[in-house]
């Protein structure tokens, strides 16, 4: 409604219009694709509830979906320890500890992590007699262990560099304030650099832990029966592509919950950084 | 000792030539990969940089959901997925021919829709490092839209995209090593196979371990030279 000025007759001028320039018109078309196929996702997996497949599967993507926490749980926990060591190797001056500190952390960061699943599943079998005596035989011939052992070396060495490039970005005055004020150097570690840098190492952790959870799919592949697993197992067995969907709808969620709750908890960690 | 060499060497006797074609699949997947990855992925940065909101949200879509799932489901998502799209179509068109997706084909479509949802971050994180006078002054010269975009916005944008680009080319090395699940004869199936014949899985799955390090190394050091040739410009200041 364009009303008149009732003083001079006047119409006010029309606001600007929208105009239909092509970008515009790609987002919307764009956005309507995925409107629609998300409707049909929704439409789909509603009409399958009650579907045999569900019904007889359900049960099993509940059980994989807990071998799956709980392989990237104890793998980060594991991991998160042995990083220690490795990142004080890495950011140490003696040629001793830097040196294999920095080998371990690339050769692990520069080889899939399906080949290292693979190594110690497969590989470490040639040395089944050297094992058996060694008595650890037991550890190497399960497949859990062996996802465990894989899984905690590999995310070690990530979290090493997160840790590491986290402390030592941490601004030199910092320690120098500490060091003015009298304090002992475990004291401005602990006191002073740490929190800080945990704090920057806040996001690149949550990056970290959504890859162990995309990462930790591999183990399907080492005959673990993990959601990939169990998904991988119904496929194969009902050659019913809906395995395949609702394995992916389960893995979207618990990804994008686990990033939301993180990107909160961050948000109020940093709360004393906002301005 | 003698014993590994021999099954490591090429010829007859030996798995040498086997494990290298597995090394030229590898690398090709990921060369392969890579261009269509890098394109669809500046789409998408555009997209996300774009002022109309639909088109943003639409590209955030893609990226949260390529992001969000696991390379290996996307892998069988597209394997199986187009396997079956394309079984109905030839049923609908009235034929029964059994068709199955190539595993480099499948690998080529799955592998870019993850790496352009992850360099489509690098490249949006390099737009917003571009201040908007570069954009006005391009303006202001006269320039077409298309043309400050090619002359002025692009070459910089590489130089800023270009630490996180090479990293994603390290992941997507590595990632081509899934697609050996789906059956394409790379490095990870052929040392598989061998080492099954062979009974000799340290040796073999070692020796991939020893390839994908010295490919990551190779990868380094071309991208610390590349990453320096692009910086030539800064080096006069």
């Amino acid at each position: 409604m364009i009303a008149a000025n009732p003083s001079t007759g006047m119409t006010r001028p029309p606001p600007p219009q929208k105009k239909w320039t092509n970008l515009r018109i790609a987002g919307h078309v764009l956005m309507a694709l995925w409107i629609l196929s998300g409707l049909y996702l929704l439409y789909f997996l509603g009409s399958n509830v009650a579907s045999p497949f569900f019904q007889k599967y359900w049960p099993e993507y509940v059980d994989g979906f807990i071998v799956t926490i709980q392989i990237v749980s104890v793998s980060l926990v594991l991991g998160a320890l042995l990083s220690v060591p490795i990142a004080a190797g890495r950011a140490s001056k003696l040629k001793i500890f830097s040196w294999p500190a920095y080998a371990y952390v690339n050769f692990f960061r520069g080889t899939p992590l399906l080949a290292q699943a693979f190594m110690v599943y497969y590989g470490f079998g040639s040395f089944s007699e050297e094992l058996k005596a060694a008595g650890l035989w037991w550890f190497f011939r399960d497949a859990w262990y062996c996802v465990i052992f894989t899984f905690s070396l590999n995310t070690a060495a990530y979290q090493a560099e997160i840790l590491r490039g986290a402390i030592q970005n941490v601004p030199r005055g910092q320690w120098e304030g500490g060091e003015a004020l009298g304090l002992s150097r475990n004291v401005i570690f602990f006191k002073i650099i740490l929190p800080q840098a945990l704090m920057v190492a806040l996001r690149p952790y949550g990056n970290e832990i959504i890859l162990m959870i995309k990462g930790s799919a591999i183990a399907s592949i080492v005959t673990i029966y993990d959601l990939m697993g169990e998904t991988r197992r119904a496929y194969s067995r009902s050659y019913d592509f809906q395995a395949y969907i609702w394995a992916a709808v389960a893995y979207l969620l618990i990804v994008e919950t686990l990033r939301r709750i993180w990107d909160k908890i961050e948000a109020r960690l940093t709360r004393h950084l906002k301005r | 000792m003698n014993e590994a060499l021999t099954l490591l060497s090429f010829g007859e006797q030996g798995w040498g030539d086997t494990i290298a074609s597995g090394v030229l699949i590898t690398v090709s997947l990921a060369l392969a990969t890579l261009p269509i990855g890098l394109i669809l992925g500046f789409l998408i940065a555009l997209a996300k940089n774009s002022s109309e909101p639909s088109l943003k949200l639409a590209a955030n879509i893609y990226t949260t959901i390529f992001r969000g799932l696991p390379e290996l489901l996307t892998l069988f998502l597209v394997y199986f997925g187009v396997q079956i799209a394309i079984q109905e179509f030839i049923k609908l068109l009235g034929y029964d021919i059994y068709f199955e997706v190539n595993s480099f084909v499948a690998g080529m479509v799955a592998l870019p829709l993850v790496f352009s949802s992850y360099a489509s971050e690098a490249f949006l994180s390099a737009f917003n490092g571009i201040p908007q006078g570069q954009y006005e002054g391009g303006y202001a010269l006269g320039l077409s839209r298309y043309k400050t975009m090619r002359l002025i916005i692009l070459p910089q944008l590489i130089r800023l995209a270009l630490p996180a680009l090479g990293n994603l080319w390290l992941i997507l090395l590595k990632e081509t090593s899934l697609v050996s699940v789906i059956g394409l004869a790379d490095l990870v199936r052929e040392a598989g196979i061998a080492a099954r014949v062979t009974k000799e899985p340290f040796l073999f799955f070692g020796l991939v371990l020893v390839i994908y390090l010295l490919l990551t190394m190779i990868s380094s050091v071309g991208l610390l030279h590349i990453e320096r040739w692009s910086k030539r410009g800064d080096a006069a200041r």
